[in-house]
């Protein structure tokens, strides 16, 4: 085959130059992570002159990284899991009936999903604020407030994919559990939820990401007491002396759980994205 | 509320909106039709309240002249009627003219990293998709970026960008000897491009793996029929790839748009409240104009027009897409 002659050595190149493009700056997070602090403060070396673990200890006492990991861990973990909890509910309701208000219902929060955020937050920061003046609630500056905005902002997303996910289980399963004296409810936990466990760690995986890297809200919408990882990490690096070794120490600290995550499980996330979102 | 009552009445919770099935039991106390309000209500809740709420909220603000003298009391602020827009929209004043020209930044770079971002995914995706020793590895590698989170992938290159002690330029003038000095990439002209090299590296990962998945959709007997046939690689690539992947890749394309040109971590990660003007992305753009010059106002005028703008795109691209993209799926 002489086409294969010609493609051979062009895929090659391809491969070797998207590897390079991707692995050079994850290259440069983890060797940098094991220099000493001279290495990192002159011209950059692609091997350190020593191979040291310190960035990894200094880190937790340079910047209270302790305290924005459990704020992180806190919100995002909560975020998800109400999230999942909401959207299987709500996705089986749009799968399984024809209710007044269910296209509306749809479509509403589907294009929630294009809003700019920068639209919205100001307008949810003063409504937090009215609220707690209101109600003696704590919506600003508290856990509870970046938790529920963070669940809403994996509500789209997680909905869209679950119906497509709950349509494609057969509706004689659970009509079968039904006559045999299961509630709607029932043969949802029963019947629906077991086959669409890909679907439903899909959507956690993303609503766990989304939260874990969001910037804006937790910019506007935390205090030093509920700052999480990715505001404390962005205000460090804004500071006039940067020791990036332990930036970069903290940058891998804070991202094996999500990377590991996601690699572990991105079958799922594909099956899912293809299944429920990309085929609607 | 009368829902709640009524469910603890019922051992269970109420029974679908089915015809009855199995008879009459004591326990369908639910109106048929009452259950999928119930389920869907704590989504509508939280949708009103974060959502709604606060964008139909936000068009209201854009039409008083709210600044830091009344957000205590904002019910108090002057009505400004659309003056919020003209001020916007007039580009021969400073602030219209700052925002077009953040609004051409803006275009420009989500042209960029969008095409770009593509071509990578569908390239790698290809090249990934044929069978080979390894290409296991080669897939996670790919799809690190994208699970890394978003300010860690950034942060990375605002330390690899940095002029003295940086990665790119030790690669570019030590290593390559493409550059005889070493710029500052985040300064100036520059920092436009370092911005776009910074979001393509995370955002291809997706539209490569949304569209590995479609290729390995595609039957393996369509291309065994067209090599018999004498089809060439290009020929199958053209008449059989392409328009099997056009529906993902519409997709793809929208949700990379709307994500790139609503993009606000990667100047604010990497310049902070101050971008340099060639890396002065609207949303950032509308943030510093809000809550550092506390002019929520026109913030809230500027951000509604952001969202036009999206709309408007949106449903043309749709409807482009539409008429002719009917029947691949």
């Amino acid at each position: 085959m002489r086409e294969e002659t010609i493609l051979r050595p062009l895929r090659v190149l391809g491969l070797i130059f998207f590897a390079l493009f991707t692995a050079f700056p994850l290259y440069t997070i983890v060797i940098s992570s094991f220099k000493p602090l001279q290495d990192v403060q002159s011209v950059f070396k692609w091997i350190p002159s020593e191979v040291t673990f310190s960035p990894y200890r200094d880190i937790w006492h340079t910047i209270p990284l302790a305290h924005y990991f459990v704020n992180s861990v806190i919100v995002c973990i909560s975020a998800t899991l109400i999230s999942i909890l909401i959207s299987i509910l709500a996705a089986y309701a749009i799968s399984r009936y024809r209710f007044f208000g269910r296209d509306p219902f749809r479509l509403v929060v589907l294009s929630t999903q294009m809003f700019p955020g920068i639209l919205f937050l100001l307008p949810l920061f003063i409504i937090f604020v009215n609220i707690d003046q209101t109600f003696g609630t704590r919506l600003y500056g508290s856990y509870s407030g970046l938790i529920i905005t963070y669940l809403t902002f994996a509500l789209p997303f997680s909905i869209w994919m679950l119906v497509g996910y709950f349509n494609s289980i057969p509706r004689e399963l659970e009509e079968a559990a039904m006559v045999d004296g299961t509630t709607a409810l029932g043969a949802l936990f029963r019947v629906l939820i077991p086959p669409s466990m890909p679907g439903i760690v899909a959507v956690a995986i993303f609503a766990f990401m989304t939260a874990w890297g969001e910037v804006l809200f937790a910019s506007a919408l935390t205090t030093d007491a509920t700052r999480t990882l990715a505001i404390g990490l962005r205000d460090y690096a804004n500071q006039s002396t940067v020791y990036w070794n332990q930036l970069m120490a903290a940058a891998i600290v804070v991202s094996i759980p999500v990377v590991a995550g996601f690699l572990a499980l991105q079958r799922y996330l594909v099956q899912g994205l293809t299944a429920g979102g990309v085929k609607q | 509320m009368s829902v709640t009552s009524k469910r603890q009445n019922g051992a269970q919770t109420g029974p679908g909106v089915r015809r009855p099935r199995s008879g009459g039991k004591e326990r369908r106390l639910l109106r048929p039709g009452t259950l999928p309000y119930v389920l869907i209500l704590p989504a509508l809740v939280f949708e009103l309240l974060i959502h709604i709420v606060p964008m139909i909220f936000g068009v209201v603000i854009s039409l008083f002249q709210l600044n830091q003298f009344y957000i205590r009391n904002w019910i108090n602020a002057p009505f400004a009627g659309l003056d919020n827009f003209k001020i916007g929209l007039n580009t021969q004043g400073p602030i219209g003219s700052d925002l077009a020209h953040s609004f051409l930044i803006t275009c420009a770079y989500t042209l960029l990293v969008v095409t770009c971002s593509w071509l990578f995914g569908v390239t790698a995706a290809l090249l990934v998709n044929a069978e080979f020793r390894g290409r296991g590895w080669f897939r996670t590698l790919f799809l690190i970026p994208y699970a890394l989170p978003i300010y860690v992938a950034i942060l990375a290159w605002q330390f690899m960008l940095q002029q003295k002690n940086g990665a790119v330029n030790t690669l570019l003038v030590q290593n390559l000897h493409v550059l005889d000095h070493s710029p500052f990439w985040l300064l100036g002209g520059n920092a436009f491009w370092s911005m776009v090299v910074t979001s393509l590296w995370r955002t291809w990962p997706f539209a490569f793996l949304i569209l590995l998945a479609a290729l390995q959709n595609i039957p393996a007997e369509l291309y065994d029929a067209a090599s018999v046939d004498g089809a060439s690689k290009l020929r199958q690539f053209r008449s059989i790839t392409l328009p099997l992947i056009r529906p993902v890749s519409v997709v793809v394309i929208l949700v990379m748009f709307l994500w790139t040109f609503n993009d606000f971590n990667t100047p604010y990660v990497l310049f902070g409240q101050a971008p340099p003007p060639t890396a002065d992305l609207l949303s950032l753009h509308i943030y510093v104009n809000s809550f550092v010059d506390l002019n929520f106002g026109l913030g809230a005028a500027m951000s509604t027009l952001l969202l036009v703008f999206l709309l408007l795109v949106s449903i043309v691209y749709i409807r482009l897409l539409h008429v002719g993209g009917e029947g691949n799926a």
